[in-house]
């Protein structure tokens, strides 16, 4: 549900940064201890932007699994359920890595192939 | 053509926050963000909490709908508002920015903020408080911290709560804390009872000692 007001957010943000040229891809890194869905920003998405210049650009999530600095011997890692660190065995270590939910980049219609194709048109 | 952005999508509630937690240094007040999930027994710890302060309190109340917390609040003459989320699942800045315009706080020097009832959402949105507290209870289960990460990484406070239903259910204290601490090491635990009472003065005491407006 809360991927409606973030979706919003998004939706904002590109149009800002598009300045009214068509949009053709968005990339999103979501880490896996935010709480964002990528299927359902996907679904708010479409809804909210039929008939817009985003209306056909595709969402890329980038993934960024969670990753650990041990306490113990500062090794980063990969956590398992059992939290332990796989080099020392020791429980558990700060998060370096999961937290993410930003907007990494946009990809818009060139300026100047839609001048040429509003050109040809004519 | 690529366009670099790099932009924080909770940015625009960041910033509010910002001016959210100004504006309770400015009045003194110290702010509570409380969150668990449905059940946990976030309204009578703060109830209980505040017959123990010897200060004053408030309390913004925030549910998908109803008014039954903030009815039980104001039974005690606690100052109280309302926020009804109408299906939202998270309180945000904006809401609390709202919120604390129809609440007296002059005087005021704890303002405890009862989030919904949800372990996932609630974790993302900063509302410009200044301490995050995560209520376990006991019949939830041992596994609460490995199942919501995101929440329990991101408290200064893990209140164990109903332990005195301890003896009936299935519970390993020390698989409950090893989640906590194993991605957060900081977090302070207090196991209570609000029915037994045992255990609360610990939570109290470090309450208190870490207001710096009392």
């Amino acid at each position: 549900m809360h991927e409606l007001a973030v979706t919003e957010e998004i939706i904002k943000t590109v149009l800002e940064a598009s300045g009214g040229r068509k949009v053709k891809t968005i990339e999103i890194v979501i880490g896996d201890l935010s709480s964002f869905i990528d299927e359902s920003i996907r679904f708010y998405f479409g809804l909210l932007t039929k008939e817009t210049s985003l209306e056909e650009a595709d969402l890329l999530f980038k993934r960024i699994p969670v990753k650990l600095r041990c306490y113990n011997c500062q090794k980063e890692f990969k956590p398992d359920e059992t939290l332990l660190c796989p080099y020392c065995n020791n429980l558990g270590g700060d998060i370096i890595q999961g937290r993410e939910f930003y907007i990494e980049s946009i990809e818009v219609e060139d300026e100047d192939r839609d001048n040429k194709e509003h050109f040809r048109c004519q | 053509m690529k366009i670099e952005i790099i932009k924080n999508i909770l940015d625009a509630n960041d910033q509010v926050a910002v001016l959210n937690r100004e504006f309770f240094d400015d009045l003194k007040v110290f702010t509570i963000n409380i969150m668990s999930s449905p059940g946990a027994g976030k309204t009578s710890f703060i109830l209980e909490t505040i017959s123990r302060l010897d200060s004053p309190s408030a309390v913004i109340e925030g549910d998908v709908a109803s008014s039954i917390d903030s009815e039980k609040m104001a039974e005690f003459g606690i100052p109280v508002v309302q926020i009804n989320t109408g299906g939202n699942c998270h309180l945000d800045a904006p809401m609390i920015r709202e919120a604390i315009k129809k609440l007296s706080l002059n005087g005021v020097r704890y303002l405890f903020i009862e989030n919904i009832g949800n372990l996932i959402c609630p974790a993302s949105f900063d509302l410009g408080e200044h301490i995050r507290v995560a209520i376990s209870s006991v019949p939830e289960g041992d596994d609460k911290p490995y199942k919501y990460p995101g929440l329990f990484s991101k408290v200064e406070v893990v209140i164990l709560n109903k332990i005195d239903l301890m003896p009936y259910v299935n519970f390993d204290p020390d698989r409950f804390r090893k989640g906590i601490i194993g991605i957060n090491r900081n977090a302070k635990i207090f196991p209570l009872s609000c029915k037994t009472k045992e255990g609360i003065e610990a939570w109290i005491d470090w309450l208190k000692s870490e207001n710096p407006y009392k």
